[in-house]
This record gives C-alpha cells, structure tokens and sequence, in this order.
C-alpha cells in the first residue's frame, strides 16, 4: 500500500463499493485517464461514462441522476471542479442537497507543469461559502481507503481534494478514519501545527526540526476543512496557546481562515498560517514549488517559532515584527 | 384528438392561467409574461400525457418535468394545484415567509415539483441526468423539460444538448418557450437563436414546431416525438409572452417582472372567467 497512487486508491475503492451498491455512478469531463477512473468503465460501462470537457454539464447531470436515488461521483482538476462550475455546484447540487461527491485533483501546487491556470488556490474558499458542502482532503492512501465508504454512506454534497499521486503514509494500520474528526497524529505542548493533504507530510519533518531547538510541537490533521473539528481545534489550541496553519491552498479562505474563525469565537490565540501567500501558482516540480511559495518544513518551523514568540512575549512590536517577514514574501504589494 | 379531449385540455390551460394570474395577483407582482406563455403545454402534460400520481409524488418510475426557466414556478404551482398536487389555496402563499412556493422551483419546498431550477441554463443538464438515470434503471418514463429561447444564451443549455444526442436519450422531450423576449429587449436583438429548430437538428435532436398555444399541436408533436427513437426531442413551440391577459401581452417586453393592481388583477380574472 505503501507506493500505491491516491487515484489508484479511490479507483480501487469505488470498484469494491460499486460491487455492492447499484447506485454508485462516476462520470468524468475528459479526465478519466488522468484521475484513475478510466478502468471503472471496463467493470461497469452503463455506470462509468464521459461528458466529454463539459463539466457545468457534469454538476448538473449528476444533481438529475442524484434525484433517481444514484449517488454520482464526478471529477475533474480542481479549478474545473471548484472555480469553474461554481454555479452549478452551489445551486444543483448543495442548494438542492443532491447527493453528489466531487472529486477535484491536482491541488494547489501539485499541479506542477500544469501551471498556473491549473493550480486552483482557492478552491476550499470557493466552496467552504457554500452551505451544506462537506470539503474533504486526503492525506495518505491509508486515510483515502477508510474515508471513501464513509463518504459514501454520507447522505449530502461532498467535496473531496485529491492528490494523484504517490505519498507518504502518515497513517498506520492501527489508525481508525472518522470524516468529522480530526485526528492528533503527534501530541505536544508548545504550538499546534493544523495540517491538511501533503502540508501533513510536510509538518512531520517540521516536528523533527523543532524538536530539535527544544518546541516541542503538537501536530493535528483537519482532514475535513468543512464542517471543521472546532472541538478538536479548541482542545489544541488550549493545550499550546499558539497555532500554524498549515495548508496547499491559498492562505485567505482555506484552512488558515477556517482555524482563525474557530479561535477568534471560541479561543484568541496567535496564528501563523503557512500556506500559498494570496498569489497564483506557477509551472514547477514540488520541490522547487515548496521553496517558492515557503510552504517547507522549514518555513513551518519558522513560524511555528514566531507564534511560539508571540505567545511568550505577546507585545505590539514583536507582532509588527512577525507580519513584516511575512509581507516579504508576498508578491501582492499589500501593505502590511 | 377528438372534440371533447381538445375542449378539456383547452379549459384546463384556461384554468391554470386563471389560477396563475390570481396567484401573482395576490402577490402583487411576479413573472407574468412567461408564465402565460407556458399555460397551455403544461395542461397538456399534466392533464393528458405525463404518468403521474398527485398522491403520491415521489412515485418511482413516473414521468418528471423540469422547468428549466425555473422563474416560471407561479405557472407549474398552478397546474399543479389544479392537478390536485395540493390544496389550491397554497397559491396565495406565492412567496410568502417560509412558503412552500417560492419564486424559482425548489424541489425540496413543493410536492410535484421535480427539480430545483432558477439559475439559467441548469435545469436542461439536469434533466439530461434525469434521462440518462431512467435509462439505467430501466425505466419507461419519459424526462419533459421547458426552456426558453432568453436561456438558451447559456452555453450550458448546448453542453446538455450535446450530451442528449450523444446519450441517445430518447426518452427526453424538451419543449423551447419560444416567445420571442427576454428582460432587455427581443432575443433576436441580443443574441439570436435563428432558427431554433434548425439549431436543435443540427445538435442530434428530432426537432417539431408548433404553436405553442394549440393544444392538440403540442400533443400530436409529444406523440410524435415519443414515436421516434435512438434521439431526443425539441419541441420548439411558438408562444406569445403573456399569451391570455390583454394587458400583459400588451406590456410586451416589460410584461418579464411587473407589478400587478388589484384592479388589474379583476380584470385578468374576468377575462380568464
């Protein structure tokens, strides 16, 4: 399972499900080979089919065949799933509370030489607006097993974020997958680090650094950006009194703003939010992407220093001083 | 279609005008040009060709209509309250706090109502779904969907077209409310969709033209249509917006939203008597 691909892993899944459930369904825009669902065809032809590159059609039809008792997947790159059919996911499908699941892949920057048009850093924030949408991202292929009966069992709109490829597992074979509960995969006292899809892979290492300068950090995976964990977000942030976000996505509307709203309500403390800096993507291998856009293991220590600082001496220069490195970064000329 | 079916299906339209104009009337403003426009294919659907059961709407394997123009809702809340849906006295809650018949149909609020519609150009795809589903069950309903000539500008509408052909659904019949305007002026001022009909056949439909105020043009063309097999169906029928109050044909291009007196109210209500 180790080197499995996550679209193997759910091509897989839907094929076992699918075996015992007659109302699965799973349309594609052009993108089946892409995405892994291709072979879903070859078992069930009359209920794996194309629309061809015409995916408002395929948020739509997938809303009529839910109001058959059907449970629809439908999938595409993220923007084209998100951005794209913005109207028709909030109004066929969350609005009129179809039962579809809509798989958007490739995100952030994982869309590498795809670029910059396909690197939708926003599609969380375009959806966690919409009412009755659950946004789910995976993050290892152990996870992604678990959470697909579970999200089919589900009855509403889900939206699950999908890395394509091979990961590192984080998970293990003890591990037990709740879709609204996020999971505490390293205890810690000195700064909650948030983490969802391959960012989790990414604060792992961050934990090793830290430990490393005496932090000792306590690193949880909000799998589910909607509805959030709050309780789980709270507990944390008790724990330590100081918290990084760690997100592929834009850092206005994903995660980072999901874990703000939670603590400004319920629990103030000094977030960091790593993640993209409000800017689009660009053409390039993970590597070098994560060194450009500062969402390394090493920017996640940093900031998780930074919110460390803020806790312990939690006055009005040391946050000037905090949010300057961060408009640094930025090519957005905001001033900070 | 002998005399007395014609006559029936012709006092069926009357009535659901009659009720539309006393709903929107009582509201004090609304859709009222195209909801007159479609008065007569829904009595005909509802009072001769759909498979439906009132008691019992969510009935597996009945025939389904999508009102894609979903802003028409006043019009299908009419035929449906006629049809015995539910108590005709609901009408006068059109859009009323926490009412049960709001502007756009809304398939979770209003018994008989099959899909949600509103924003243009969804209801189409959807009902391609809907199609393409009833074909995997093995169903022998039929899908009906209504457009308007304003919507097919959305370019949703021919990404569903397309798929219908491609699907071979032949057991969806869209009808094209083609009444000729929209809310800034005539569709063929803005962006024509010359010759409705033509377009439809080169997208892989069967296409038919009717008048859209006939009631036994609309039904021999339903007919025709289920007759033909392996494409679906557009009925492109040919509508005056408004059609049966003199006063909104009248208004023309403003007759999209107006407001509506009482005293004008009275006066539809006496014409539709």
């Amino acid at each position: 399972m180790a080197n499995q691909e996550m679209r193997a892993v759910l091509a897989d899944q839907l094929l076992e499900l699918m075996a015992v459930n007659d109302k699965i369904v799973v349309i594609d825009a052009d993108l089946a080979r892409a995405n892994g669902t291709l072979k879903i065809r070859d078992a069930y032809p009359d209920r794996a089919f194309d629309v061809g590159i015409a995916e408002q059609n395929m948020a739509s039809v997938a809303a009529g065949m839910a109001s058959y008792g059907f449970i629809p997947f439908i999938g595409s790159f993220t923007p084209f799933a998100t951005r794209r059919i913005c109207d028709q996911v909030t109004v066929s499908i969350s609005y009129a509370k179809s039962n579809v699941k809509i798989i958007g892949s490739d995100p952030g920057i994982t869309a590498e030489l795809n670029g910059g048009t396909h690197m939708s850093v926003e599609d969380i924030g375009v959806l966690r607006s919409n009412p009755n949408m659950v946004i789910f991202e995976p993050v290892d292929a152990i996870q992604l097993e678990q959470a697909v009966p579970q999200i089919v069992g589900y009855d509403g709109p889900v939206y699950i974020r999908l890395f394509r490829k091979a990961i590192e597992n984080v998970f293990g074979p003890g591990y037990r997958f709740g879709l609204f509960q996020a999971d505490v995969i390293r205890e810690g006292t000195d700064v909650s680090l948030f983490a969802s899809g391959i960012m989790v892979q990414e604060s792992k290492k961050a934990l090793e650094l830290l430990d490393a300068e005496g932090i000792h950090a306590e690193l949880v995976n909000i799998h589910t950006i909607k509805p959030i964990d709050a309780d789980a977000v709270v507990a944390s942030a008790r724990k330590t009194g100081a918290v990084v976000t760690c997100e592929n996505h834009n850092v206005v509307g994903g995660l980072g703003s999901a874990v703000a709203e939670v603590l400004a309500e319920r629990y103030p403390c000094y977030i960091r939010r790593v993640g993209i800096q409000d800017r689009f993507g660009q053409v390039g291998r993970l590597p070098f992407l994560k060194e450009e856009y500062h969402m390394t293991a090493r920017d996640i220590a940093e900031a998780a220093k930074e919110a460390v600082a803020l806790k312990r001496k939690p006055e009005r220069d040391n946050l000037l001083n905090c949010s300057r490195t961060h408009s640094d970064h930025s090519e957005s000329g905001l001033k900070s | 279609m002998d005399l007395r079916k014609k006559r029936l299906l012709e006092a069926k339209a009357k009535k659901i005008r009659y009720l539309t104009m006393d709903e929107l009337g009582h509201l004090g403003v609304g859709h009222v040009g195209g909801c007159l426009s479609i008065a007569d294919v829904l009595s005909v659907l509802y009072f001769s060709e759909m498979k439906i059961d009132p008691k019992n709407p969510k009935k597996e394997g009945r025939d389904r209509l999508v009102l894609s123009k979903g802003h028409a809702g006043p019009a299908l809340y009419a035929a449906l309250a006629e049809r015995g849906y539910f108590d005709p006295a609901l009408l006068h809650t059109l859009n009323q706090p926490h009412t049960l018949l709001p502007s756009h149909c809304d398939m979770l609020r209003t018994p008989g109502v099959d899909m949600t519609a509103g924003s243009l150009g969804q209801g189409i795809s959807c009902a391609v779904g809907m199609a393409k589903a009833a074909k995997i069950l093995g169903e022998s309903s039929y899908v009906y969907c209504i457009i308007g000539d304003g919507e097919s500008q959305e370019g949703q509408v021919w990404e569903a077209s397309m798929a219908a052909a491609q699907f071979k659904l032949d057991n969806l019949i869209v009808f094209l409310d083609d009444n000729g305007l929209q809310i800034d002026g005539a569709v063929r001022q803005i962006n024509s969709i010359e010759v409705p009909g033509r377009r439809w056949a080169a997208f892989g439909f069967h296409t038919f033209d009717v008048n859209g105020h006939d009631v036994e043009e609309i039904e021999d063309a339903i007919e025709a249509a289920k007759a033909e097999k392996g494409a679906p169906s557009m009925i492109v029928l040919h509508t005056v917006k408004g059609k049966g109050v003199s006063f909104v044909e009248a208004a023309g291009v403003k007759n999209h939203n107006m407001p509506i007196t009482p005293e004008q109210t009275q006066q539809a209500l006496r014409e539709l008597a």
